[in-house]
C-alpha cells in the first residue's frame, strides 16, 4: 500500500485531520480501524483522535494523548476489589467495564458454604491479574493463577494514564530497564495504567514515582529516555 | 417591551457592539481546565462563557445501556448567576431541549460503537449567558471530547446566525437574539463538511436562509480552525515544558 | 431520609493505610504540615453579569460563587430586613461521583453552613437592604458552584462566597412613587458588611486534626469538624460531620487551631478585597 503522507512521524493530529492518501485505486466507502485510531473514506486516511501520528514506511496510526483503558484478553492489569458476591469479586480495572474474579479461581476447592470471600480479598484490596476472557457482550473475567499474579500486599502503586504504558516500557524495554537498574526497584507494569514497585528503601520509591510522573506528564517529548536518565542520576548518583 | 426595542444596525451599518455583519466576537478557548474530568474545555464567545466536561467511556446503569454501542448522556445547564435575573437551578424545558439537540449533534461524529454498554457523559455548564450559549456549549463539548481521547470523525464548531434589522449577521449576542427577527444556531463539522445541529427560531426568506447557512458555515470554519489550533498549542506547551 | 453513604471512589487499601500511617507521624502525602492549607488562588469578577463573583481554587478544588441581587418580599417575621439565600450546586462536571439532579444532602449541608456562618454574626447588615418595609427588599442570592472536587468544598465555597459578597455592587434602584425598578446598567453600592467570616475545616483522626483535607484524605478520614470564625475572633458557627465521634479534648484543640488558621484565611480575604484589580484575571 503506497501512501502519500500529509503528516510527519510524531506530529500532533486531531480528530478529522487528513493523515495520508492511498495512491492506488480500489478503496471505496467508509472503513474504520479502531485500534489504529484511523478511518478511511475512499482513498483518504483520517485521524479519529487527538494524539500523535506514528508513521512508518507503509503504515500509519495515531497514539492518543489520553484514553481510558479498553480491556484486551491476555492483558495483565491491577484491579481494586469493589464488591463481594457469593461466588465472585467485582473488580475495578479503570475501564468502562467492571471485571469479575471467580472465587473458584482464588480459593482451592471453593464452596460458598464454607468460604468467606471477604477473608481472602476485601474491598479496597488490590490484585495483579490477567484478563482471560472479554468481548463486546461480556464483562472482563480475571484470573490470579499464574506467576507473580495475586493479591498485592506490599510496595507502592503508581497511577498513570493508560496511554502512557508503552512509554514506560520503552522501545524493547529500554525505559523499563533504565528505571529498574537505576533505582534497584522491582517493577511490574499493568496495562491499565498502574505501576507496582517494590523498592529497597522509601527514598528510591519516591525517586521512581517522580520519574514515572515525569513520563506521565510529557510522554512525547524528544529525548525523554535521556532526560529520565539524567534525572535518576542526579537523584541517585551515576 | 416593544417600545424600548433598540436599533440593532447603526447608521454606519455596524452592529450594536460595533461588529460588521460577518464578524465573530472575540473567542477564547482553553482545554484541560478541570482535574477530575477525563476531558474539559472552557469556551468564551464575547460575554458568553461556557465550561464542558467529559466523563467516560464509563460504566453506566443497566437501565440506560445499549448492547451494541455507547450511550451519550448530555446535560446543558445554566448556572443561577449566568443570566441578568437569578435563574432557578432546576432544569427548564429549554435546557432539556438544548441538551437533546447538542447530544444529537455529537452523536453524528462520535464513534460510539467501540464501547458497547458504556456511557460517554458530557456536562455543559453555562457560567455566563450573552447569546449563543448552545453553540458555544457545542464547541466546548467537542473540545472536551477531543481532550478526553474519545474517537470521533471530526471536531464540531457551533455558531448562531441571526437576522437583525433585516441584515443577516454572524454570532449574535444576547441583545440581537432578544430583539432580532431570527436566530439560527448551527453546528458544523467543518473538516468533513457536515451540518450536525440546525435550528431556526424566526422567519427568513429562502434567499436569506441560504445566505444564513453560508455565513454560518464560514463562521464555523473559523471557529473550527481555532479549535484545532487550541489543541495543537496545548501539546506544544507540554512538549516544551 | 438520610442514608449511610457509599464510599466513593473506593481507595486502594495500601494507599489508605499509607495516608493514615503518615498522618499519625504528623506527615501528609502532599508534604503539607497537619495544619497547612493548600495554596489558595482567587479570580474575581469573572461573571460580569453577576453583581459579585469569585472563583476560588483551593488546591485542586475549584468553586465559583456568584451573587445576584433581585427585589422581592421580606420574610413576614422580618419585615425590616433584606433576604439572603445561599444555595450550593455540586454539578456533575466536578466529580465522577456527582449526579445531575436537585442538590443532595451534602450540597444542602454546605449551603446551610455557609448561610448560618454569614447570618449569625450579621456579616451582611440585612436591615440596610430593606427598600419598603414589609413590602420590598433586596434578595441576595449567593450561589456556590463546585466545578472541580478535590476535597474541602465547604472552605472553598465559604471563601468564594465571602469574597463574592464583599466585591458585590448592588444595581441602582429607580424609584418613582410606588414603582421601583432595577437598573443593572449602573452597579455602585457595595453590600453593607459588618465582618468577614470564614470556616476552618479539619479532618479528625483520633486526637489528630488535619486542616483542609484533600479528597484522598477525606476518603480515609471518617470525621470532620468545621468551625466558623469572624474578624473579632469569635466562633460564629460549627458543624461536626462524619461517622465517628470527637472527644472534648480534641474539640478544644480544634477551636484553638480554627481561631489561628481562620485569622490567616481572613487576612488573605482582606488582602484580596482591598486590591481587587490584582485578582481580576482568569
Amino acid at each position: 500500500m503506497k501512501l502519500k503522507l500529509y503528516v510527519a512521524d510524531r506530529q500532533i493530529v486531531r480528530p478529522g485531520d487528513t493523515l495520508a492518501v492511498i495512491e492506488e485505486d480500489g478503496n471505496q466507502g467508509f472503513k474504520r480501524i479502531p485500534e489504529k485510531h484511523i478511518y478511511l473514506v475512499d482513498n483518504n486516511i483520517y485521524s479519529d483522535v487527538f494524539g500523535v501520528a506514528s508513521v512508518s514506511e507503509n503504515d500509519i496510526s495515531v497514539i492518543p494523548f489520553n484514553s481510558v483503558y479498553y480491556p484486551r484478553k491476555e492483558d495483565v492489569v491491577i484491579g481494586i476489589i469493589e464488591g463481594i458476591g457469593v461466588t465472585s469479586w467485582e473488580v475495578n480495572i479503570r475501564s468502562p467495564y467492571k471485571a469479575y474474579l471467580n472465587a473458584s479461581d482464588a480459593i482451592e476447592n471453593f464452596n460458598p458454604l464454607y468460604h468467606d470471600l471477604k477473608s481472602y480479598l476485601d474491598i479496597g484490596e488490590m490484585v495483579l491479574a490477567k484478563i482471560v476472557a472479554f468481548d463486546r457482550t461480556r464483562d472482563p473475567l480475571l484470573t490470579i493463577k499464574g506467576k507473580g499474579l495475586g493479591k498485592i500486599i506490599e510496595g507502592i502503586i503508581i497511577e498513570v494514564k493508560p496511554s502512557r504504558i508503552p512509554r514506560i516500557i520503552g522501545k524493547k524495554g529500554s525505559m523499563f530497564n533504565l528505571l529498574t537498574s537505576k533505582t534497584n526497584c522491582e517493577m511490574t507494569v499493568a496495562q491499565n495504567g498502574f505501576v507496582w514497585a517494590k523498592c529497597p528503601d522509601e527514598y528510591r520509591g519516591e525517586v521512581l514515582t517522580q520519574a514515572i510522573k515525569l513520563i506521565d506528564e510529557k510522554p512525547h517529548v524528544r529525548g525523554l529516555t535521556e532526560e529520565i536518565k539524567q534525572f535518576l542520576e542526579k537523584k541517585l548518583g551515576g | 417591551m416593544s417600545e424600548s426595542r433598540p436599533r440593532l444596525i447603526r447608521e454606519d451599518g455596524l452592529r450594536v457592539d460595533g461588529r460588521k455583519p460577518e464578524d465573530l466576537r472575540p473567542i477564547r478557548m482553553e482545554v484541560e481546565v478541570l482535574k477530575n474530568a477525563n476531558g474539559s474545555a472552557l469556551v468564551e464567545y464575547g460575554g458568553t462563557k461556557v465550561i464542558a466536561a467529559v466523563y467516560g467511556p464509563r460504566e453506566t446503569p443497566k437501565a440506560v445501556q445499549l448492547p451494541d454501542r455507547a450511550v451519550l448522556r448530555v446535560r446543558y445547564h445554566m448556572a443561577p448567576f449566568s443570566t441578568s435575573e437569578h435563574k432557578s437551578p432546576a432544569p427548564t424545558r429549554r435546557e432539556i431541549e438544548l441538551s437533546k439537540v447538542i447530544r444529537e449533534a455529537l452523536e453524528a461524529v462520535v464513534f460510539t460503537d467501540q464501547f458497547p454498554r458504556a456511557s460517554i457523559d458530557v456536562f455543559i455548564e453555562v457560567l455566563q449567558a450573552d447569546g449563543g450559549t448552545r453553540t458555544a456549549g457545542l464547541t466546548a463539548a467537542s473540545l472536551a471530547l477531543a481532550d478526553a481521547g474519545i474517537p470521533m470523525r471530526d471536531l464540531v464548531a457551533g455558531v448562531a446566525v441571526g437576522k437583525v434589522d433585516g441584515v443577516i449577521v454572524l454570532d449574535i449576542n444576547e441583545l440581537e437574539d432578544e430583539y432580532g427577527e431570527a436566530d439560527m444556531p448551527l453546528g458544523y463539522a467543518a473538516g468533513i463538511g457536515e451540518i450536525v445541529l440546525l435550528q431556526l427560531n424566526g422567519v427568513l426568506t429562502p434567499e436569506e436562509f441560504k445566505k444564513a447557512v453560508e455565513l454560518g458555515k464560514r463562521g464555523a470554519e473559523r471557529i473550527y480552525a481555532q479549535m484545532k489550533e487550541t489543541l495543537h498549542k496545548k501539546y506544544l506547551a507540554v512538549l516544551e515544558s | 431520609m438520610s442514608i449511610t453513604p457509599q464510599r466513593e471512589p473506593i481507595m486502594p487499601k495500601l494507599r489508605a493505610e499509607n495516608i493514615i500511617k503518615m498522618l499519625k507521624k504528623g506527615e501528609r502525602v502532599d508534604n503539607r504540615g497537619l495544619y497547612d492549607y493548600r495554596s489558595i488562588s482567587v479570580s474575581i469578577g469573572i461573571i460580569g453579569k453577576a453583581e459579585g463573583s469569585a472563583l476560588v481554587k483551593l488546591g485542586g478544588t475549584q468553586v465559583i460563587a456568584g451573587v445576584k441581587a433581585e427585589l422581592g418580599s421580606p420574610y413576614e417575621d422580618r419585615p425590616n430586613e433584606g433576604v439572603l439565600q445561599v444555595h450550593a450546586e455540586f454539578v456533575p462536571l466536578a466529580s465522577p461521583s456527582f449526579e445531575p439532579g436537585p442538590p443532595n444532602e451534602d450540597a444542602i449541608e454546605v449551603a446551610r453552613v455557609i448561610d448560618r456562618s454569614l447570618r449569625e454574626p450579621r456579616a451582611i447588615e440585612l436591615s440596610k437592604l430593606i427598600v419598603q418595609p414589609g413590602r420590598l427588599a433586596w434578595v441576595i442570592y449567593d450561589d456556590v458552584y463546585v466545578i472541580d472536587h478535590d476535597g474541602n468544598i465547604l472552605d472553598a465555597g465559604m471563601i468564594a462566597s465571602m469574597i463574592a459578597l464583599a466585591v458585590t455592587k448592588l444595581p441602582k434602584l429607580e424609584i418613582s412613587g410606588e414603582s421601583v425598578k432595577i437598573n443593572r446598567e449602573v452597579k455602585e453600592t457595595p453590600l453593607p458588611l459588618n465582618t468577614l467570616v470564614t470556616t476552618v475545616t479539619m479532618g479528625v483522626l483520633g486526637d489528630i486534626l488535619v486542616v483542609d483535607p484533600s479528597l484522598e484524605e477525606e476518603s480515609v478520614l471518617d470525621t470532620f469538624i468545621s468551625i466558623s470564625v469572624d474578624e473579632k475572633g469569635r466562633i460564629v458557627g460549627l458543624q461536626k460531620k462524619g461517622l465517628k465521634s470527637i472527644t472534648p479534648k480534641t474539640l478544644d484543640s480544634a477551636v484553638e487551631i480554627a481561631l489561628k488558621k481562620g485569622e490567616q484565611v481572613l487576612s488573605f480575604i482582606r488582602k484580596v478585597i482591598s486590591s481587587p484589580q490584582e485578582y481580576m484575571k482568569w
